[in-house]
């Protein structure tokens, strides 16, 4: 058995990260990743004619970058698990019908990074596939329509609000001999703390990120600083705050080598609140920032911890409180 | 239980945690910049009395609020009226500037979705329950008149 404790898998085979790729938005470009990012766009549209479309079109360049970086083809890749945000996740069902590449499309918010990566590796662990494409994005424009307000309505954004990136990521895990693999991975529960303020998705999922790294580090005997960064996907500069705290509660203490995408996305000056959010958010930080300097020998042992708020506009028009999840995986460099 | 009572000790901490707005700046920004908007209606509905000397106050007034609307959306269409919005706040939503916006930014983000399907059925779903609670208060208002 390769599972450890209760929530934790360990890939004996060691996945291979062969490939990532990010492409992000005109905004993100600008924030404090910028110079990371394969491709900034110049126009959030795209050159199409809804967001949505939009969104689909940044996970097919981010797949077919990926297949590029890992220098294969697109027959090569085995299976391509993808998820966002959309209603039934058309962003990533759309991409995929390019591809002529089996497709398992999963949903869990803006953790699906996270778990397409440990479906994908326990695929190519589990020796069923040889090349997996691993996908997630959101757009800010989308998301907002589906989830907020018209981007045109003039109202202020309250203080704890996130922006939602407008990015995608696309890793290529592979059962080759790679220098950075995916050592193991712990599964998230469900997790609901009662927030119902959905203008507080920081506060909400800070909970579900504590209970899992808790797990992570129960169920593999392993402490905090054994970690070159702990990073986790989109709490937010609040959400981070509460996360420390929780954590600490728990007698688990994280040092300097925590970080929040979301927190992290944004310079000051580009008025985001608490920082980004969404799929995209994670997913363009992982295949980008941390790829590279893992590629470097920057960072040898990565925590990715990406974090899901999994309400719908419906269940929280109806009262209902924020049920959210994180799930973790571990990047590490021979 | 004992989950109960965590949930709410939570909650209250993310309570004390949440940055707060600033009243101060909110309030000065929303009301010079919402001033400045019911100044111009006021100087809109004064010229056209001048211009217009047989026009009836209220009927100047209807004018008046026709222009607000219309320049709104116009602002709301060219992409500057959420800026301005953002900034503001009730400076903006107050006046009836608010009301056009929060049609007139639907209408253009649904107009996607189809001129029947999109445009026209979502362009309400803002201003949706201040036109049925304005109908309901008129009706109720109207029976007790009729009644006293």
């Amino acid at each position: 058995m390769n599972k450890m404790g209760k929530q934790s898998i360990l890939y004996k085979n060691k996945p291979c990260v062969r490939g990532g790729f990010a492409v992000v938005g005109p905004k993100e470009g600008q924030g404090n990743f910028g110079r990371y990012f394969q491709k900034v766009l110049k126009d959030d549209l795209y050159g199409e004619n809804s967001y949505e479309a939009a969104e689909s079109k940044m996970m097919q360049m981010a797949f077919w970058g990926a297949v590029e970086d890992a220098k294969l083809q697109n027959n090569d890749i085995d299976v391509f698990v993808a998820g966002d945000l959309m209603n039934q996740i058309i962003s990533s069902s759309f991409a995929a019908r390019s591809f002529d590449v089996p497709y398992i499309g999963v949903f869990g918010a803006c953790s699906t990074m996270a778990e397409s990566l440990l479906i994908g590796a326990s695929l190519v662990d589990g020796e069923y596939c040889k090349n997996v494409a691993c996908a997630t994005g959101s757009h800010f424009s989308s998301v907002e329509k589906q989830f907020r307000y018209p981007l045109e309505l003039g109202t202020q954004r309250p203080p704890t609000s996130q922006w939602t990136v407008t990015g995608a990521g696309c890793t290529i895990l592979s059962n080759i001999v790679g220098n950075i693999y995916i050592e193991c991975a712990t599964i998230g529960q469900v997790v609901d703390w009662d927030v119902v303020d959905v203008n507080n998705m920081g506060g909400a999922m800070a909970p579900a990120a504590a209970e899992t790294l808790k797990a992570h580090f129960a169920d593999l005997g392993r402490e905090p600083d054994e970690y070159d960064l702990i990073l986790t996907g989109d709490l937010g500069k609040m959400g981070s705050e509460v996360l420390l705290d929780l954590c600490e509660f728990n007698g688990i203490k994280l040092g300097n080598n925590y970080s929040d995408c979301g927190q992290m996305m944004y310079t000051s000056e580009q008025k985001t609140f608490m920082g980004g959010s969404g799929c995209g958010c994670s997913a363009s930080v992982l295949n980008s920032y941390v790829l590279k300097r893992m590629r470097l020998g920057e960072l040898k042992s990565v925590l990715f911890v990406a974090t899901g708020a999994l309400m719908s506009p419906v269940s929280s028009q109806q009262g209902n409180s924020i049920p959210c999840i994180a799930h973790a995986v571990v990047l590490k460099r021979r | 239980m004992e989950d109960n009572l965590r949930n709410q000790r939570y909650n209250a901490y993310l309570q004390s945690k949440m940055p707060k707005t600033k009243p101060l700046p909110t309030l000065f920004r929303a009301f010079w910049v919402g001033g400045i908007i019911c100044c111009f209606g006021e100087l809109c509905k004064d010229l056209i009395l001048y211009y217009f000397p047989s026009l009836q106050a209220d009927e100047a007034g209807t004018w008046e609020l026709i222009i607000l609307i219309v320049l709104a959306a116009f602002f709301t269409a060219i992409g500057v009226f959420d800026k301005v919005g953002a900034y503001a706040g009730a400076g903006t939503i107050v006046p009836i500037t608010g009301f056009s916006n929060s049609i007139t930014s639907p209408a253009i983000e649904f107009k996607r979705e189809g001129v029947v399907f999109g445009l026209m059925a979502k362009m309400f779903v803002i201003a949706g329950p201040v036109i049925v609670s304005g109908v309901c208060a008129s009706i109720l208002v109207g029976l007790i008149h009729y009644i006293i």
